[in-house]
């Protein structure tokens, strides 16, 4: 069965990223939680991107609105670790419904000039309002905001073997919903949406309506990651808002395979290697990712995954 | 109560009136054709019925209900069904997940349950078996003959389900063959739905429209049975004999 296959390799992914924990050094543990947060927001932009074919180039937005959501209810009103991942992953749901239902009635290079309009309007607000947000300095989140209890169990996201374990589940649960979407019926509209919108309208598929619904998705999936990672890291600045982490995003995706569930997580993880391990060696380290994406769409414009799935797995989601 | 009808219905596009003040109606259970020249706003006419481009005036009922503002899919879900002109499927899905697209828009019209996925297979089997693809179902829609693309797309068509189904040019580019299985294939479907028929082979809409209306420069010329329409002049002059 498809199905039990494609639950199985995905469940068989997250039991090696959790297992991983037990082999590598604290500083690759650390590394890994970093990718495994960034993951979560790349499997959200992939499903808008490479699911319904939208490309965004301000998801940075979503991610900046989870992770201020989440930073400035722990910061100013002293909220607790859920309450603060939940102030996050609202204000990211709103964010990205408002937006979605602006940008949405745009398509093609427009759609992109939109959203990546909104994402440096927001960036920009950030800076100007930085008596609250710290703007570009930041704000460093105190230690209270980092450790909660949940059925008498105290989980304390300072240390760092519960801070990696909390990024798998997160990873487990954006991934088991990409799979709800992608896998079930709605899941071919969408493809279908991007494949060819005037027939899927002429289908009698409300377009507008699927389209809203993957960018809300997308969105707060972002900005549940972006929550995470300021809550688990103690720390929000505007830099995560700005465009570098719209094309970041857009980069894993494109790297590991768009329209794969996989791709954007082994593209996160194979980026951000890159990336550390150039800028170990050079300062001009985007110079290294800029070649990487030329590359990439002149030889393997379906990314790892994308090739992968052509060639021998045509069951992958 | 006629199942499909026009009122004064005009769209222009700048100065050119592509469809003027049309009166249609269309009874249920006809196969009705529509003829006409190259530009005397067919295809205008059947995209203002379905609701891919809005008309300038006039209004179109459907039940004898307006449906003049109703956005077209939701026209699809009322079970309005066209069929595009050149051919217009997913190249890239397999046959079977394109006609899938459409059985379950039909399976979830009306209701939030979600689709059973046998309920689905079922339905996108026996759309393919009527086009008589049923052995293609998992090659990429892309891949197939050109005549056999047109058969996705009027499984496609089937699987929706509609009362009535537009078929806009649907035999341009087939072979004679594929033609003769094409006119029994609609001779089938119109058992269940009506069919409106835009065509330019003469042989097939003598052979299968219980009525024709002919087109010329946005106005309806003359209406009636195939017999009728060979005799009359005026069509004679604008059409078929010159």
């Amino acid at each position: 069965m498809t199905a039990a296959r494609v639950v199985g390799l995905h469940v068989l992914v997250l039991a090696l990223l959790f297992a991983a924990q037990f082999v590598v050094s604290d500083y690759d543990q650390l590394t890994l939680t970093r990718m495994m947060v960034l993951a979560v927001y790349a499997v959200g932009y992939n499903l808008l991107f490479g699911y319904a074919g939208l490309l965004s180039l301000g998801h940075a937005l979503f991610f900046g609105a989870g992770l201020y959501g989440a930073g400035l209810a722990a910061y100013h009103f002293e909220a607790g670790v859920p309450l603060a991942f939940v102030a996050g992953l609202a204000a990211s749901l709103l964010v990205s419904l408002l937006i979605g239902l602006i940008a949405l009635r745009t398509r093609g290079v427009s759609f992109m000039i939109v959203t990546m309009m909104f994402a440096q309007a927001g960036f920009l607000a950030l800076l100007y309002f930085s008596r609250w947000t710290g703007g570009d300095q930041g704000l460093p989140l105190p230690a209270a905001a980092r450790s909660f209890t949940v059925a008498g169990l105290t989980i304390d996201l300072a240390d760092a073997g519960t801070r990696y374990n909390v990024a798998v589940a997160l990873l487990a649960v954006a991934i088991g919903i990409g799979l709800l979407v992608v896998m079930r019926p709605g899941g071919r509209v969408l493809v279908a949406i991007r494949e060819n919108e005037e027939r899927t309208r002429m289908l009698g598929y409300d377009v507008f309506a699927h389209k809203l619904k993957a960018f809300v998705i997308s969105g707060g999936l972002s900005g549940a990651a972006g929550a995470a990672y300021g809550l688990m890291f103690a720390y929000i600045g505007a830099t995560f808002a700005s465009i570098q982490y719209s094309i970041e995003v857009l980069l894993f995706t494109l790297l590991g395979g768009a329209g794969t569930l996989l791709g954007p997580v082994l593209g996160t993880i194979l980026m951000f290697y890159l990336i550390d391990k150039a800028s170990e060696v050079t300062s001009a380290y985007l110079l290294v990712v800029g070649f990487v994406l030329v590359g990439l769409i002149l030889w393997f414009p379906k990314g790892i995954l994308g090739t992968v799935r052509d060639r021998w797995a045509r069951w992958l989601p | 109560m006629s199942l499909l009808a026009t009122r004064g219905l005009s769209r222009h596009f700048g100065g050119l009136r592509a469809v003027d003040g049309v009166d249609f109606t269309l009874e249920p259970g006809e196969i009705r054709a529509i003829i006409g020249p190259n530009g005397a706003g067919k295809t205008t006419f059947v995209s203002l019925l379905c609701g891919r481009i809005a008309p300038t005036a006039g209004s179109v009922l459907f039940r004898g209900r307006d449906v003049t503002r109703l956005p077209a899919h939701r026209r699809v879900g009322l079970g309005i069904a066209y069929t595009f002109q050149i051919t217009n499927i997913y190249p890239s899905l397999t046959a079977f997940d394109n006609v899938a697209l459409a059985a379950q828009s039909s399976l979830g019209r009306g209701r939030f349950a979600p689709i059973h996925a046998d309920a689905l297979r079922q339905k996108v089997g026996a759309a393919l078996a009527a086009v008589g693809l049923a052995d293609r179902a998992g090659e990429k829609a892309g891949e197939l003959a050109y005549g056999h693309q047109r058969l996705i797309e009027v499984a496609m068509g089937l699987a929706l389900e509609p009362q009535v189904l537009i078929l806009d040019e649907p035999t341009q580019g087939l072979s004679d063959a594929e033609i003769t299985d094409f006119c029994a294939l609609v001779r089938r479907i119109a058992e269940t739905a009506t069919i409106l028929l835009i065509e330019h082979n003469m042989d097939v809409v003598m052979q299968l429209a219980h009525r024709i209306t002919v087109m010329d420069r946005g106005r309806i010329l003359a209406e009636g049975d195939p017999s009728a329409i060979r005799a009359d002049r005026a069509v004679q002059a604008a059409y078929l004999g010159s």
